[in-house]
């Protein structure tokens, strides 16, 4: 491939990596400005992956359901599980005022045997062979949206080969952006995370509030192991792969603002893609450098990144810090 | 005052066992739910764990218990000094990878020191790989967590690389076998744990548990690391350099983790490392094995053993078609309940210092009474004058 098709080839598949990065850190967003710090993103992640792919799985095998409206109730079903499995983080992080970062690893490291656990469980009784990979059958790639898909350059680049979650994450920003920013919610929410003595003194629940951010970022962060699975993968093996660790990355190079966070998972996205089709791009695979050192590549480049954008940090000031009404 | 610190260091413990109790009844519930007829035999299996084969099993346990232990007392230790780092499966994996690589490349080595030269190897490739944390976030405030966990990954894929660049056996995609001289001698202790990979190991390991006890306990620096940890501008204020003492409890940590992957692939267990794109596990079992000791030394030592102990009981599990990951999501829920230790503690603290206060106040009251007492008394005697 070279010229335009390997550009459209490379934004196609950057919108693949970059989406579940976006999704997962807007998640993130919510939590930490409503001042409680979500470590579980990559654990709800993996709940919220493995419950939808588990039901378009089920419903394939058994033939009940195929394509995008499968696809969109497995949306729903992903939202669904990750805002019940980040609940757990919310009453510990809320109401038992437990160090954020630690009920925050316990989540993820339950995820993953809960994961293979339930996985093996589903392909034992279903199709007779106890694996961890729960298999799907990709039946929701759109190879060209009617009428956009045909605009020149523009429609080759954001309207072919994709997937109708993308546009569902994009909308999401715009509307996470209003929230946030042209509602009494999204101001309630952001006091909460910078003073939530102040909140509370002009009447503002802030337990009602942070277990809103919780949610929310358990419904996103839970969408987000869906779409990073259904591109990317045929089967769901207990893993998104570091994601949740990324998006929390993207979201201190975002600086806690969704259009930041926006840029920051499209720079991430683009890093993954090269890494990811290093062997298929004719000048990449031509050089002498191994494939693990492409590996490297997104996550020596979120280093750097850090570097330059962690000492003016911008994070909510109580993010972290346990509510503590009688505190002054 | 001996039986007040014993007193301290049960209630310091109250919360985990509380937790331990409620992560076995969720275990339970699962296997209840699974199979309702061998529910009881299974937890009865978790619970006998390493002691299900006797003292081969227990030689299981404390060889299992021998790298979660080290990458406990790395997590552990650097909670301590107010860092978290969730980075020690990248340590462990550089540490390994050293280990191997002096184990295998340098055969000319004296056998009576190869084993030892390899540890030392692990150790500062570890140590390596904790300094970059640990210098970003002294320098440059770059939070350890997230920086920690991306060298997990580059450490994995740089390892991949370099075992398939210089010890790599082909036919099995995994590191060639080191000399029988690099392994950790046994020193005797097959005798008494007849389990085959039984080695030297553990002594390793609870002899760098000492080490750091001693350190965190009886030294000045490591008082002013554990200083820092608690409050970093009052170490500041105390003249302590916060800074420097990062870097350096990032790079102990590291080191202690780079160790256990030492011990792990020196084990002389038949244990290769794969070239596979998977973060070693034994780094988040070091964080379990952290929080539920709760960062003390001697407290990881036990909750690694501990951990071990009802991982070879999720083997001896899949007797009976159970799946082992329960053993990891019983783990788990026990860190869960654990983070409530703050609630449990202040509500303990809370009940003995009214107990306290009580106390004082009664003794305040015949304190009162009796210099009301004697306060009377000389005026007594003075109506008497």
């Amino acid at each position: 491939m070279r010229g335009l098709e390997l550009l459209y080839f490379l934004v196609q598949q950057m919108m693949y990596f970059s989406m579940p990065l976006l999704i997962v850190a807007l998640g993130g967003l919510f939590s930490e400005r409503s001042g409680v710090v979500n470590i579980a993103l990559e654990g709800i992640m993996v709940i919220g992956a493995l419950t939808s792919v588990l039901f378009i799985f089920l419903m394939q095998q058994f033939s009940i359901m195929s394509g995008n409206g499968l696809l969109l109730i497995a949306f729903l079903i992903a939202a669904v599980a990750g805002t019940l499995y980040s609940l757990l983080h919310a009453y510990a992080a809320i109401n038992m005022k437990a160090n954020q970062v630690i009920s925050g690893t316990a989540l993820n490291l339950a995820s993953t045997p809960f994961a293979v656990f339930v996985g093996r469980l589903a392909t034992g009784t279903v199709i007779g062979r106890t694996v961890q990979q729960i298999p799907f059958k990709n039946q929701f790639r759109i190879t060209k949206v009617p009428v956009l898909g045909d605009i020149p350059f523009v429609g080759s680049l954001f309207f072919q080969n994709t997937y109708i979650t993308t546009y569902l994450c994009i909308l999401i920003l715009f509307i996470s952006w209003i929230i946030l920013y042209k509602t009494k919610f999204g101001l309630r929410l952001r006091a909460c995370g910078e003073h939530p003595q102040a909140a509370d003194s002009v009447g503002i629940n802030v337990y009602q509030m942070r277990y809103a951010g919780v949610m929310i970022s358990g419904a996103l962060a839970g969408i987000g192991g869906l779409v990073f699975v259904i591109p990317t993968s045929t089967n769901f093996n207990a893993s998104v792969a570091g994601y949740g660790f990324l998006a929390l990355a993207v979201l201190i190079f975002g600086q806690w603002k969704p259009w930041r966070v926006f840029a920051a998972a499209i720079f991430f996205g683009f890093m993954k893609t090269i890494s990811a089709s290093s062997s298929s791009i004719a000048i990449l695979a031509q050089l002498p450098i191994s494939s693990e050192i492409y590996k490297m590549i997104p996550y020596i480049a979120t280093l750097i990144i850090l570097v330059f954008s962690s000492k003016n940090s911008q994070a909510p000031r109580a993010a972290g810090q346990p509510y503590d009404q009688g505190a002054r | 005052m001996k039986k007040n610190r014993f007193a301290q260091a049960v209630v310091a413990f109250l919360p985990s066992f509380f937790a331990i109790l409620a992560g076995f009844l969720l275990g339970f519930v699962i296997l209840l739910a699974v199979n309702p007829n061998q529910a009881i035999q299974g937890i009865g299996i978790i619970l006998k764990g390493g002691l299900n084969k006797g003292m081969s099993g227990m030689g299981q346990v404390l060889y299992f218990a021998t790298p979660i232990i080290m990458t406990g007392l790395a997590v552990g230790f650097a909670f301590k000094t107010g860092l978290f780092n969730i980075g020690a499966s990248g340590q462990f994996t550089m540490g390994a990878f050293a280990a191997i690589y002096v184990g295998v490349v340098m055969k000319s080595l004296p056998p009576a020191i190869h084993w030892l030269v390899a540890i030392l190897a692990s150790m500062i490739a570890g140590a390596i790989w904790g300094f970059l944390p640990g210098l970003l976030k002294a320098t440059r405030n770059v939070n350890e967590v997230i920086t920690s966990i991306m060298m997990n990954y580059i450490g994995m894929s740089a390892v991949n690389m370099m075992v398939r660049a210089t010890i790599y056996n082909k036919l099995k995609n995994e590191s060639l076998p080191v000399a029988s001289a690099a392994n950790i001698p046994k020193w005797g202790l097959q005798e008494i744990f007849p389990y085959p990979s039984m080695n030297g190991g553990i002594l390793i390991a609870v002899l760098c548990v000492m080490i750091v006890y001693i350190v965190l306990e009886k030294t000045t620096f490591g008082y002013e690391l554990k200083a820092c940890g608690y409050n970093r501008d009052a170490g500041l204020y105390a003249g302590i350099q916060a800074k420097r003492n990062m870097i350096y409890s990032m790079m102990i940590s590291g080191a202690l983790a780079g160790i256990g992957g030492g011990l792990l692939y020196l084990s002389g267990s038949g244990k290769y490392m794969k070239v596979i794109d998977v973060i070693a596990t034994e780094g988040f079992d070091g964080i379990s094995v952290a929080l539920l000791g709760l960062s003390h030394p001697i407290g990881v030592l036990f909750a690694g053993v501990f951990i071990a102990y009802i991982k070879v009981g999720g083997f001896n599990l899949q007797l009976l078609n159970y799946d082992q990951e329960v053993i990891n999501i019983i783990t788990a829920a026990i860190i869960y309940f654990s983070a409530f230790a703050l609630l449990f503690k202040t509500k303990i603290q809370s009940i003995i210092t009214r107990n306290a206060i009580q106390k004082n106040e009664a003794s305040d009251q015949k304190l009162e009474e009796a210099t009301m007492e004697s306060e009377e008394r000389p005026m007594k005697e003075g109506d008497s004058q």
